[in-house]
C-alpha cells in the first residue's frame, strides 16, 4: 500500500506519457533515424550517411526557402496580431452585453467551419487577372491595366495566411482580455490615463499570455505550411514545407526527413526564444 | 494546419470520375467506388452473347483493385468490365508521384497497377510487380508495334527518352532486368498513350505559334505556365531550350549534369524576368489557368484542352515544328497475385485490349494500344476524325454523348500517324534523376 501511494503520481501520469511516447516521440525518432539513410529513385537504403544534411545545409535553396518562410511567418504574425488584438479588444471592451459578445465571438468562428482549402481557393477568382477585384477597378476606371500582383504573389500568400489564421490570435487574446479585472481599467482612467495609455500600460501587458499563445499557433502553422504557399503563389515560390512535400512526393524520404528535423529544430528554437520573453505558465 | 487539409481519399467520396472534360481527379485522390454502385447488376451469360469473345466464367465476382493516374481510371471501364467479365474493379486515382510511391511502398494495396512507362522504369526494379506471360494474352499480337519494337512504321526513327518498348519486357518471369528486345515476359501491357504539346488561347494570341520557344517570347511575359512535375517539366523545358537554339541535347530523356545545369539556368532567368504566371501540378489547375485567361500559352494535356473548349473557350492543342513530347501508360500485375485472381487479372488485361476500352479512350483524344480492335467499336466518322485526322462529317460526341466538336472540325495535329511519327521524346526518368530533382527544386525556390 505504501509502495502504491508513493508511486501513485507516476501511475497517474503514465497514460499521457505513453501516448506522447507512442505518437510523438516514437515518430520523431523514426524520422531522425531515416534522415541518415541513403536512397535512390525508388528505395530507402538503411545506412548512416550525413549527405542528406550536408546537402541541405550547404544548398542555397534551403536558405532562400527559409528566408521566404520566415518572411511569410513574420509578416503574417504582425498582421494577425494587429487584427486579432483589435477584434478581441472590440468584442471584450466595447460590447457591454454579454449575449452580443458571445454572438460576435461565434460569428468570428463561422468561416472556420468550412475547409481551409475552400477558404483559400475562393480568393483565386477574386484576385485573378480577370477576377472580381480587377474587373471592378477596371470598370470604374481607377486602373487601366489589371493589377498583376494580386494573385500568384507574396501578397496573395500572406493574404490567405492572414485570412486563415487570424482566429487563432483572436481566441486566446479575447480569453485573456475577459480575465482582466475591469476595476484596473477604471483605475487607469480615473488616474487620468488616455484610452491609448490604458491599452499600452494596462491591457497589453495583461494580454501577453494570449498574444504569446496566438503567436505560437500562427508561427508554427505558417512555418509548416505547404498547401497555402503552393496554391496562392501558383507554385512560384517555395517555403520549407513545399520543399519537404516535393521530396516526399518524389520518394526522397531521407532527404525529407532531414529537412523536417532541421525545420523542427528551427521552430523549437524560435519557440524557446518566445518563451524567454513570456512565461506562459505564470501568466495563466 | 496540414491536418486540416482533407485528403479526399480518406473521406469516402462517392464521386464518379466519368468524363475527361469533367475529370478533375487527375491529381486529386479520388476514391471511386465503382463496385458498390454496381452491386445490383445481375450479370448472366446472356449479357455476354454478341460479344466477339467468350470470357471465362469462373472469375465472376472476383475483385481486383486497380490504381493509377486519373487518365485511364474511368468508372465506365469498371462498369463495362463488370458487365462483360463479371469482375469487380475497384479504381483509385492518384497523381503520378503518388502512383510511383504506392507501387513501391505498399505492394499489397493493389492488384493491378496502371502506370506510365517512365514510372515503370523507376518502380519495376523494386520487385513489387510481376512480369506477364504474353502467351496467355490472346490479343498480344494486336498491340501496336510502337510498344513492341518502338517503331510506328518499319522505317520510323525511335524518339529520345524512355520509349515504352525499352522498358516493356524483362528477361524472364522472375527478372527485374529490362530486356533489349521483345521477350515472352512483359512488364506492362500498354493501354493508353498520346503526344503532348503546348496549349494556346488563339483568341488572346494574335500571331501564329509554331515553335516550343514561343512560350519564352517577351510578348507573353507573365502569361505563360509550365508544369511542375519535375520529370515531365524538365522535358518540356528541354524542348523549349533546344528550340531556342541554346542547347542541343544528346538525349533529352537522359541529360548530363551540364545539360541539366544549363537548362535550369535558362528557366531561372525566365522566372526572374516574370515570364511565368504560375506553375501547375494537376490537370484541373491547368484548365483553370487557361480558362480564366491567367495564361495564354502553357504546357498542357490533351483532355485539359478539351475541358477548356467544352466551357466554350477557344483553346488549341498547337502542333509545333520540333515535334511532340509523348507518354504512354500500361497496366501491370502486382507481385502477390496468384491463383484465380491472377487468372482474372489476365482475363481483364486481355479484355482491355479487345477493343471496347480502346474505342472509349480514342474518343477522349488518347490513343489505344491495340488500334485494330478498337476500330470495330467506333463509327467510321469517329475513326476518321480521331485517328485518320479527317474532317468530322457529323458532330463528334464524347463517350458520354456530349458534343465535343461540330461537324467539319479537324483534330489538332492531324492523324495518328502524323502525330505519333513526330514524337521528339518520351517522358522518362534520367540517370541523373536525383541531381535533376535538386536543380528543379532550386528553380522552383528561386
Amino acid at each position: 500500500m505504501r509502495f502504491f501511494s508513493q508511486y501513485i503520481s507516476y501511475f497517474q501520469a503514465a497514460p499521457l506519457a505513453l501516448i506522447i511516447l507512442l505518437f510523438l516521440l516514437f515518430p520523431v525518432l523514426t524520422i531522425l533515424v531515416v534522415s541518415f539513410w541513403d536512397y535512390d529513385s525508388y528505395r530507402l537504403i538503411p545506412d548512416f550517411i550525413t549527405e542528406n544534411y550536408e546537402f541541405l545545409l550547404t544548398s542555397p535553396v534551403t536558405y532562400s526557402a527559409y528566408l521566404k518562410t520566415l518572411f511569410y511567418a513574420i509578416a503574417t504574425l504582425v498582421i494577425t496580431l494587429l487584427i486579432g488584438f483589435t477584434v478581441a479588444y472590440y468584442i471584450a471592451f466595447y460590447i457591454r452585453n454579454s449575449f452580443v459578445q458571445s454572438l460576435l465571438f461565434i460569428a468570428c468562428t463561422v468561416p472556420f467551419l468550412t475547409s481551409n482549402i475552400i477558404r483559400m481557393i475562393s480568393w483565386i477568382p477574386l484576385l485573378g487577372r480577370n477576377g472580381l477585384v480587377n474587373s471592378a477597378l477596371l470598370e470604374t476606371h481607377i486602373i487601366d491595366e489589371p493589377i498583376e500582383w494580386l494573385l500568384y504573389s507574396d501578397f496573395s500568400v500572406i493574404l490567405a495566411f492572414v485570412h486563415l489564421y487570424t482566429l487563432f490570435v483572436v481566441v486566446p487574446v479575447f480569453n485573456s482580455m475577459m480575465r482582466i479585472d475591469r476595476n484596473l481599467v477604471e483605475a487607469a482612467i480615473d488616474s487620468g490615463a488616455s484610452a491609448m495609455q490604458t491599452i499600452t500600460h494596462v491591457i497589453l501587458p495583461l494580454c501577453k499570455s494570449g498574444l504569446a499563445i496566438g503567436s505560437i499557433f500562427v508561427m508554427t502553422l505558417v512555418m509548416g505550411d505547404f498547401i497555402t504557399v503552393t496554391m496562392m503563389s501558383g507554385g512560384l515560390s517555395a517555403s520549407v514545407g513545399v520543399l519537404i512535400r516535393n521530396e516526399i512526393s518524389l520518394l526522397q524520404y531521407p532527404a525529407a526527413a532531414a529537412n523536417a528535423i532541421v525545420l523542427l529544430g528551427t521552430v523549437l528554437i524560435m519557440l524557446s526564444v518566445m518563451f524567454r520573453f513570456i512565461n506562459i505558465k505564470k501568466e495563466l | 494546419m496540414k491536418d486540416d487539409v482533407k485528403n479526399p481519399s480518406e473521406a469516402t467520396l462517392s464521386e464518379t470520375v466519368s468524363a475527361p472534360a469533367e475529370n478533375k481527379g487527375m491529381s486529386r485522390r479520388t476514391f471511386i467506388k465503382a463496385a458498390g454502385a454496381l452491386s445490383g447488376a445481375a450479370v448472366g451469360s446472356g449479357a455476354i452473347t454478341g460479344f466477339p469473345m467468350i470470357w471465362a466464367q469462373n472469375i465472376k465476382n472476383i475483385t481486383l483493385r486497380q490504381f493509377g493516374t486519373g487518365v485511364s481510371n474511368l468508372n465506365a471501364i469498371a462498369q463495362k468490365a463488370k458487365e462483360d467479365l463479371g469482375i469487380n474493379l475497384e479504381l483509385t486515382a492518384l497523381d503520378s508521384d503518388a502512383v510511383a510511391q504506392r507501387t513501391v511502398t505498399q505492394p499489397r494495396s493493389f492488384d493491378i497497377a496502371d502506370i506510365e512507362y517512365w514510372i515503370c522504369k523507376k518502380v519495376f526494379p523494386a520487385g513489387t510487380m510481376q512480369a506477364m506471360d504474353t502467351h496467355r494474352l490472346k490479343n498480344f499480337d494486336k498491340i501496336a508495334p510502337l510498344f513492341i519494337n518502338g517503331k510506328l512504321t518499319p522505317d520510323s526513327e525511335i524518339a529520345q527518352g524512355t520509349a515504352p518498348h525499352t522498358v516493356g519486357f524483362v528477361e524472364s518471369a522472375s527478372s527485374t532486368q529490362f530486356a533489349d528486345s521483345p521477350t515472352r515476359w512483359m512488364t506492362l501491357v500498354p493501354t493508353i498513350y498520346n503526344a503532348d504539346t503546348l496549349g494556346i488561347r488563339p483568341d488572346l494570341i494574335n500571331r501564329p505559334i509554331t515553335h516550343w520557344r514561343d512560350i519564352m517570347d517577351p510578348e507573353f511575359r507573365g502569361k505563360t505556365s509550365i508544369l511542375n512535375i519535375p520529370a515531365i517539366g524538365i522535358m518540356d523545358a528541354a524542348m523549349i531550350c533546344e528550340s531556342m537554339g541554346e542547347i542541343t541535347y544528346a538525349d533529352k530523356g537522359n541529360m548530363t549534369r551540364a545539360e541539366i545545369d544549363k537548362t535550369i539556368e535558362i528557366l531561372k532567368e525566365a522566372k526572374s524576368q516574370g515570364q511565368f504566371r504560375a506553375f501547375w501540378k494537376s490537370f484541373d489547375e491547368s484548365v483553370n489557368l487557361m480558362s480564366s485567361g491567367e495564361v495564354v500559352i502553357q504546357s498542357m494535356w490533351s483532355p485539359a484542352v478539351a475541358a477548356v473548349r467544352s466551357k466554350g473557350i477557344e483553346c488549341r492543342y498547337q502542333p509545333l515544328e520540333e515535334g511532340y513530347r509523348s507518354w504512354g501508360g500500361g497496366i501491370g500485375l502486382a507481385k502477390h497475385l496468384s491463383g484465380i485472381e491472377l487468372d482474372a487479372a489476365y482475363e481483364y488485361i486481355d479484355w482491355y485490349l479487345s477493343g471496347w476500352v480502346g474505342a472509349y479512350l480514342n474518343r477522349q483524344g488518347y490513343y489505344s494500344a491495340a488500334p485494330s480492335t478498337s476500330k470495330q467499336f467506333m463509327t467510321a466518322d469517329e475513326w476518321n476524325y480521331w485517328i485518320e485526322g479527317k474532317p468530322a462529317q457529323g458532330d463528334i460526341l464524347s463517350p458520354e454523348g456530349k458534343v465535343m466538336e461540330k461537324a467539319g472540325a479537324v483534330r489538332d495535329g492531324g492523324s495518328y500517324w502524323e502525330r505519333m511519327s513526330s514524337v521528339a521524346c518520351w517522358n522518362s526518368v534520367m540517370d541523373e534523376n536525383k541531381y535533376m530533382l535538386r536543380k528543379w527544386n532550386e528553380f522552383i525556390a528561386s
